[in-house]
């Protein structure tokens, strides 16, 4: 299996793994109706990490819950939008059909390990179990299949612990339980939700290192989920930035670091602090996010854009062709990628 | 609702763990923190909350009563309530005749008067001779006295020993824990059996005493562990920082961050309390004659059930009624207080 | 630097006992969640102090604020000892030394609008503030960390995360202290905010001529704002220098990984980019390892390492960019590649 670093995978031939077109999601609130994604469209290749960067309310969980089908509905409601897994819609499915994907074929890792997992059987029984429902396995079998998938995440002595419970774990180790329970059917997409971020940072690059490792090696799609620049940077082949439930901007990896094409992404980039400057002045991005009951008309990110004009808030801004594989949804997506600077931007 | 429902037999040593559960899970509601990256219906609110600016300024208290009045069993049973302390404080305003009057000869067992509303005879006579309508009225006060009044023992006696227990930790909860693990030991209403037995003039206020003493535990270990996860929170470790008093981190930080469980055990229990006293004064050791009693009338009227039963049915429905009511209260501003349900 | 320091710290240490029993208590050992910290703080400056979860940087900071009793050590401010400050002695410290919070959704009364809590600390320490002037001080102090004065009513769940904070800062601010102990204010807001309140904490820093004691897990926030940095590791600072010396020129195996595990916002070469990943977990503080305590995670521990502590001084051999450092075997090694 080769690294797949270069850029181009977002022209790959075939059938992607996974398909997300003009999904729309939101909540219904005793306070009005909270549009929480509106209008998000994305692919996934097999092999590909796909990073989607967002703050706490630009939509980036709520979109891969909605392709999980593991949304709260009611509250929550999908009025528009499909997202086809290996071509087909999983909105039009059964949710029997569904279930049966649900940890066979797409398995989700999320943030709190601790919750994630039942405190009261032992990590061995509960990596088991999935052999035992989906594979009809026994007992004994399911638990050695247990030890082998604690050894495949790096588990010291997985032999000896596999009867251990979840809160005898560290967070780091408990993180590699979850990725180990993700990946025992062999999924062909995982979405890892903030994979680390509950984590140390010796023990964040462990993990990330594992996680990045045994996707090359099973040759699955990556979902990852953050708000970390940093953790993008280091395992991402594409990339899209989300902001008040629209993606705003979508490249591959590394042209996004180098020329930022939208305001929003290049004020992150520049908001910050980097462990490799000195002397930096930090870009603060003025403002606060919009509330999703009243998001601002025309472009969303207008009231806080040192590019914006008239038209900004009035029209919402299309997608801009900035090269392969990249766009951005700016009405002054050229002026941002060459550099211009706006008023405000130092 | 089932641990509500208020007979005579109710026992109250049953509905109080259920509604000590209920409580907790509000204490430890309040006390939860939203995570950095939350989940998707707090992302939502997380992100909302920029913009909240822009409106009035609500205060939480506020913001419980704008909830409270969209809520159909609120509105019920306040008016209720309302109208239930209105009798009890005027209840001339309500009828004329007196509850103590007694024609043998032209009332006894007389039947109800269905049409002749707010008359002597609307409801029919008992078997004194006695106007029920009358004597429901007038029995209100006793029921409503003993429950407002032992409830606002309780509230205080068991806010204020949970609250040193649950902020001093240590041997002073140690020992006050146990004192509370007594108490909780003896049923409220034998332990009130006996106490009573001991009395001799037995009023409204010897039935407060004796429900009271009994009674305070049930808040006591509520406020003690509300006031355990709440003296945790940063805002409280933030006015120490300050250097705030002891008595000054009770007062404004604690206490009204762990109180609303008890608010709603409080206005629960408010209806225990007169069941137990209407129980008590059936079982002929609670209130005595001439005070007029939903209870005593209750027990007086057991004797002619056969010949007259609604002689027993209008003091029963009244009693039945006003514990409804508080509970019902005590749900609503549960729910309300509540901020999972939101 | 040959000022005399802000605020000094001796050989802290704070065991909490691990007992069982209830009324009798029996102690079975202790957590030594600092065990033995030493520094100090200059004037106008910012010490870093930054470790993994569980190194004991939170307990120091309790410990300064005198939220926790000292096991043992000295806290000295502007030469006075106020180690064991009780009374009013104490309460002179607290206008002097104050804290700002990690939650900003925990740190706020929520049943206080923020006029009170932000006037809180003049109502305990009315010597600062007349009755008649607080509201405009109040008002002044909403005004300097950027939120509207206007809005002294309103309640704190009525701001996002980043307002918040803001409030938390507005209260440190009002007893006009000469130290503000930072416990990872930034850690739980977005990124987006997360400058905003970085840049208004420096600008306060000058406004006011604070020294900050600033305590963070995320290194390239503690290289932006320090200008001296502790690292620490089971209870302890297992090196100190300038911002240049520990993140051009780090010392300890430790500094080392924990720099080069941080993912760096930059995809260029990073298939090349070396990474040194530390193996296992960071042993229990009830139960440290003898000697220097990070050696069963380093790739440089000998015998040594296991018999004999290594003390955190500067040694030699180790050029113009020699700091102290508690290891051993020390040597620079460059992991971040700094570009101004």
């Amino acid at each position: 299996m080769t690294i797949e670093t270069s850029d181009p995978v977002l022209v790959q031939p075939g059938v992607p793994l996974l398909e997300v077109e003009d999904l729309h999601v939101e909540f219904h609130t005793r306070d009005g109706v909270a549009k929480a994604v509106n209008g998000v469209s994305y692919k996934v290749h097999p092999g590909e990490t796909l990073a989607v960067l967002g703050e706490s309310g630009s939509g980036k969980s709520v979109t891969a819950q909605a392709v999980m089908g593991i949304l709260d509905m009611p509250p929550a409601r999908i009025p528009r939008g499909a997202i086809k897994f290996q071509g087909r819609d999983l909105l039009k499915m059964s949710n029997e059909e569904r279930r049966k994907l649900r940890g066979q074929r797409m398995a989700m890792i999320f943030q709190d390990s601790l919750s994630a997992l039942n405190p009261v059987y032992s990590v061995g029984f509960q990596l088991g179990e999935m052999f035992r429902v989906h594979r009809g396995m026994s007992r004994k079998d399911a638990k050695a299949k247990a030890v082998e998938l604690m050894d495949l995440v790096k588990i010291p002595a997985a032999r000896t612990r596999v009867n251990d419970y979840p809160h005898q774990f560290s967070g780091g180790m408990r993180q590699r339980i979850m990725i180990a329970m993700a990946l025992a059917l062999e999924p062909d997409l995982i979405i890892a939700d903030e994979p680390t971020t509950a984590l140390d940072v010796t023990v964040q690059a462990q993990v990330m290192g594992l996680l990045a490792e045994l996707q090359r090696e099973f040759h699955m799609g990556l979902i990852l989920i953050t708000h970390d620049l940093g953790v993008v940077a280091d395992v991402a082949d594409n990339i899209v930035v989300m902001y008040a439930g629209r993606i705003v901007e979508r490249a591959p990896v590394h042209a996004i670091y180098r020329q930022p094409g939208h305001p929003y992404t290049k004020g992150l980039l520049a908001s910050i602090p980097r462990l490799d400057l000195k002397g930096q002045d930090l870009y603060a991005i003025k403002g606060l996010p919009p509330n999703l009951m009243r998001i601002p008309s025309g472009c969303a990110f207008n009231p806080r854009c040192p590019y914006a004009r008239d038209v900004c808030t009035t029209e919402l801004p299309a997608a801009v062709p900035l090269g392969t594989g990249r766009e951005s949804a700016c009405h002054f997506a050229q002026a941002v990628l060459e550099g211009e600077v706006a008023a405000d931007v130092h | 609702m089932p641990e509500t429902t208020p007979t005579p037999q109710h026992n109250p040593e049953h509905a109080p763990t259920q509604v000590e559960q209920r409580a907790m899970d509000l204490a430890t509601s309040e006390a939860v923190a939203i995570p950095t990256q939350a989940s998707s219906r707090e992302e939502v609110v997380a992100a909302g909350d920029g913009l909240l600016s822009a409106e009035e300024a609500r205060s939480l208290a506020s913001d419980a009563w704008h909830e409270l009045r969209r809520n159909a069993f609120f509105v019920v049973s306040a008016i209720l309530i309302v109208l239930l302390i209105l009798i009890a404080a005027f209840p001339g305003m309500f009828t004329t005749t007196d509850p103590r009057d007694a024609n043998l000869k032209d009332h006894y067992l007389g039947a109800p008067q269905w049409s002749h509303f707010f008359q002597a005879d609307w409801f029919g006579y008992d078997g004194q001779g006695h106007s029920i309508y009358s004597r429901v009225i007038y029995g209100a006060r006793a029921s409503i006295i003993v429950g407002i009044v032992t409830t606002a023992f309780v509230a205080v006696l068991g806010t204020l020993i949970g609250m040193l227990a649950g902020y001093f930790g240590g041997w002073i909860d140690a020992v006050l824990s146990r004192v509370v693990d007594i108490f909780f030991a003896i049923p409220l209403l034998l332990g009130a059996l006996v106490i009573m037995q001991a009395i001799k003039d037995r009023n409204e206020w010897t039935v407060v005493l004796a429900l009271g003493a009994l009674g305070w535990t049930q808040i006591a270990r509520i406020m003690r562990g509300s006031v355990m996860q709440v003296k945790n929170a940063d805002y409280v470790t933030a006015a120490r920082a300050l250097g705030a008093s002891t008595w000054r981190i009770l007062w404004k930080h604690i206490m009204p961050n762990a109180i609303a469980p008890v608010i709603v055990v409080s206005t629960i229990s408010l209806g225990v309390f007169i069941s137990s006293e209407a129980t008590l004064s059936f079982l002929g050791i609670g209130l005595q004659e001439p005070t007029v009693s939903w209870g005593l009338d209750i027990s007086s009227a057991g004797d002619v059930l056969r010949d007259a039963p609604h002689a027993v049915f209008f003091p029963s429905a009244f009693l039945s009624i006003t514990v409804l009511s508080f509970i019902m209260l005590g749900d609503a501003v549960r729910d309300a207080l509540d901020p999972k349900l939101r | 630097m040959s000022t005399e320091p802000v605020l000094r710290v001796e050989n802290l240490v704070k065991h909490f006992p691990l007992t069982r029993g209830v009324l009798i208590q029996k102690k079975i050992g202790a957590v030594r969640a600092v065990d033995g910290v030493s520094f100090d703080l200059q004037p106008g400056e910012t010490l870093g102090l930054v470790g993994e979860s569980g190194c004991g940087k939170s307990t120091v900071a309790k410990l300064l604020m005198n939220l926790e009793r000292v096991s043992a050590g000295r806290i000295v401010f502007k030469g006075q000892d106020i180690t064991h400050a009780s009374g009013s002695a104490l309460k002179a410290v607290r206008r002097n030394i104050q804290m700002v919070f990690q939650d900003p959704y925990t740190s706020l009364n929520p049943r206080m609008t923020v006029g009170d809590i932000i006037g809180e600390p003049y109502d305990i320490h009315p010597e600062v503030a007349p009755k008649g002037d607080r509201r405009k001080k109040v008002q002044d102090l909403l005004d300097v960390v950027g939120l509207n004065p206007e809005h002294i009513n309103r309640y704190p769940h009525q701001f996002s995360g980043g307002q918040r904070q803001r409030i938390g800062i507005a209260r440190g601010l009002a007893l006009n202290p000469e130290v503000i102990i930072c416990d990872e204010p930034v850690s739980a807001l977005d990124v987006s905010v997360q400058a905003q309140v970085i840049n208004l904490m420096e600008r306060l820093q000058g406004e006011f001529g604070l020294s900050y004691i600033f305590i963070a897990h995320d290194l390239s926030v503690v290289r932006h704002i320090s200008d001296r940095v502790a690292v620490m590791y089971l209870g302890k600072i297992v090196e100190v220098g300038t911002e240049d010396q520990i993140y051009e020129h780090p010392t300890h195996p430790y500094t080392q990984a924990l720099l080069s595990a941080v993912p760096v916002p930059d995809p260029e070469g990073r298939e090349t980019r070396e990474r040194i990943i530390l193996t296992g977990d960071v042993p229990s503080p009830a139960n440290p390892p003898s000697g220097c305590r990070f050696r069963t995670r380093c790739w440089k521990a000998q015998d040594i390492c296991a018999k004999e502590e290594p003390l955190l001084e500067v040694r030699a051999g180790l050029g113009d960019t020699a700091h102290a450092s508690a290891c051993h075997f020390a040597e620079v090694m460059e992991i971040v590649h700094t570009t101004n």
